[in-house]
């Protein structure tokens, strides 16, 4: 019995580095010089255009005739080059085909550059890797993300600030709520109302999300269009609502079971001192409870920049650089949710996307890891003085 | 029975029932002003029931009923107009099992006194450290006031709930078995500490060690099966206890 449970649990650990490392593999072509990346993606990829060669054709790459060189095209008219695999750097396998006279502004994956950048490439030429790592940083420095456009803009900020804009919202209004739901539940509520509210509300973390962002897409956004008269009809609040309905049910859950595991003793001490009910949640069970009911929070914050299905639907999803939480939004996730579908096996830009899941991946370990190791000791110590 | 005193609680057929289970049958009695009042008794014979429902809390129970009155400073505390809030602040609570707050030493004392005011931090100062010596707790913990109670030994604990419930300012303390956890030389030192505070409160103490009840109570009641069978001045009590069950139970032949 307990080696196969070994067995189950070593392997979902396996599994999570696993995908781990794959996000990471795909994510990390991005930084090698196109040269290099070109002989990976062809080594990965070839066999399966051998195999299932309708799912892919590098062939299309070559087409100079594409007047949307990021979209797929079966219909390359040049079957017979489509066979790069094992060609070491072969670069003309890229959807950006830099051949292409009637694109000179192109992304040119020989050198990695855009053509604005052609004079650095005269001086530093010696070192086209390092250039192409510069170059892609700086690209994702950039303030705008346009990943389809004739010069493809992959900034990062937009996102960055989409998704913050829509996690803060959500976790300013989930977190308090999710928190005085449980308060209400674990301390105020009678028997009766507690047996129906405590599975209605966790009911809703079962959900599917499409619905809560359908609901928000149809209901919310009008609904928070009358009342403030904005311009856009979806945008970071409304997004920020949608994201809060699945917040509240983790914080919810999470922090009700916190409040309830503090022993009931505690209540009647602070009771017999005279303290109200009220008074005796928030100042002696909440702080009891503190650990967990900050956990609650944590995941709530790792469950509204992680959520996709409601941030594509709800928050307008338009890639703005705006901090006006009435402007509409686009997260990290959605993008990589609303575009991955269609990416370029292989491009810069199925690069960025890889990165960005990366770049969730890190924020909501660097997140648990922070709190596990500081913040949690802090707020022991400032809670309940140990 | 001392006539002569002056009552602080009074109950007057006093029951108390849980759900259907009648757990006190009409209880008489009053507990003199500023005195040491112990209950003994068999434990499950309604001593707890009684001392809680004193500040109510049996309150906390859902499905709970009582009969008859009970009556702090003349006024009833089951009647309606009364906040059951007011009325704890004026009676201190010792429990059993020591309960310190999840929070430092210093806001265990000063919780109580925060709830409803801001009083400065000298005042406070002053109040927790005055309530640490009459607790005979100050010299132990004053170099580490805003660690955590809970590092403190059973003792400790026990000794800083006492003050933590003195830091209010009632005028009644109510202690259930509050040296049962607690070992001879903890005990000695809060039994110390009642002696020593019953000279400004009225303190109402329930045990189960008739010793204890001797050494520091001034008056005894003893419980048995819900019913009070005799209530009279602690020397009286185990000296020439006017009842059979009485005398049975306090030579030790139940219980
Ligand atoms: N919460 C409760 N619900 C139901 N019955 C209870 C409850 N608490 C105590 N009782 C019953 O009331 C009687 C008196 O209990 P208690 O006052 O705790 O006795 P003591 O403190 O003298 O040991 C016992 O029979 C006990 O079983
Ligand atoms: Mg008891």
């Amino acid at each position: 019995m307990e080696w196969s449970i070994r067995l189950v649990a070593s392997a979902s650990i396996i599994v999570i580095f696993l995908i781990l490392l794959f996000v990471m593999r795909e994510a990390a072509t991005l930084f090698v010089s196109a040269s290099t990346t070109a002989t990976e993606s062809t080594s990965s990829s070839a066999p399966s255009g051998d195999l299932v060669p309708e799912s892919y054709d590098p062939g299309a790459a070559d087409a100079p005739s594409s007047s949307e060189p990021e979209v797929y095209n079966p219909d390359a008219e040049e079957p017979a080059t489509a066979e790069p695999a094992g060609e070491p750097g072969a670069p003309g396998q890229f959807i950006y085909a830099s051949k292409n006279p009637k694109y000179p502004e192109i992304y040119n994956p020989d050198t990695g550059l855009l053509p604005a950048d052609i004079d650095d490439v005269e001086s530093e030429a010696e070192t086209p890797d390092t250039l192409a790592r510069q170059n892609v940083l700086t690209k994702l420095a950039g303030d705008s993300w346009q990943p389809v456009g004739e010069v493809p803009k992959f900034g990062l900020a937009p996102l960055l600030i989409g998704t913050a804009k829509t996690t803060i919202i959500a976790i300013l209004i989930g977190a308090p709520l999710g928190i005085l739901a449980a308060l209400y539940v674990a301390f105020f509520a009678k028997r009766r109302v507690r047996e129906f509210v405590k599975p209605a509300i966790e009911l809703l973390a079962g959900f599917p999300s499409v619905v809560i962002g359908f609901f928000c897409l149809v209901t919310v956004a009008s609904f928070i269009q009358d009342l403030t008269g904005v311009q856009y009809r979806l945008n970071a609040v409304v997004g920020g609502i949608g994201l809060s309905l699945a917040v509240i049910p983790i914080v919810f859950s999470i922090a009700e079971d916190a409040l309830s595991a503090v022993p009931k003793t505690l209540r009647e001490a602070s009771l017999a001192l005279g303290s109200t009910e009220w008074q005796t949640a928030y100042r002696v069970m909440l702080p009891a409870a503190a650990p967990g009911v900050f956990a609650a929070v944590l995941l709530g914050i790792g469950r509204a920049f992680g959520e996709t299905m409601i941030a594509i639907m709800a928050t307008g999803n338009a890639p703005l650089s705006s901090l006006s939480p009435l402007e509409p939004a686009r997260t990290v996730a959605a993008t990589i949710g609303s575009e991955m579908g269609e990416v370029v096996w292989g491009s810069e830009h199925y690069g960025v996307l890889f990165f960005m899941g990366v770049i969730l991946f890190v924020f909501s370990f660097s997140l648990n890891a922070v709190t596990e190791l500081y913040v949690k000791k802090r707020l022991i110590k400032k809670f309940q003085g140990q | 029975m001392a006539k002569d005193l002056p009552l602080k609680i009074e109950a007057h057929d006093f029951s108390f029932y849980y759900g259907a289970k009648q757990a006190l049958h009409s209880i008489t009695l009053g507990i003199p002003e500023r005195r040491v009042t112990a209950f003994i008794g068999p434990s499950g014979c309604g001593k707890s029931t009684f001392l809680r429902s004193i500040n109510r809390m049996n309150d906390l129970i859902d499905g709970t009923k009582t009969d008859g009155h009970m009556v702090v400073d003349g006024v009833d505390v089951y009647s309606k107009d009364i906040d059951v809030v007011t009325l704890r602040r004026r009676i201190g609570m010792v429990f059993q099992k020591s309960i310190p707050f999840p929070k430092s030493i210093y806001e265990n004392i000063t919780y109580g006194l925060t709830l409803n005011e801001r009083p400065s931090k000298s005042d406070l100062d002053s109040i927790v450290e005055s309530c640490l010596r009459r607790s005979a707790l100050w010299d132990e913990v004053k170099d580490r006031l805003h660690h955590s109670a809970l590092g403190l030994s059973g003792g400790q604990q026990q000794r800083l709930c006492i003050a933590r419930a003195v830091a209010i300012n009632p005028d009644i303390l109510l202690m259930d078995e509050p040296c049962s956890a607690l070992d001879p030389i903890s005990t000695g030192k809060v039994e110390e500490l009642i002696t020593e505070l019953k000279d400004t409160y009225t303190i109402v103490l329930v045990t189960h060690n008739m010793q204890q009840a001797a050494r520091v109570s001034d008056f005894t009641g003893f419980f048995l099966m819900g019913s009070l069978i005799e209530f009279d001045r602690t020397r009286s009590i185990f000296t020439s206890p006017s009842k059979k069950e009485t005398e049975d139970y306090i030579t030790g032949r139940f219980g």
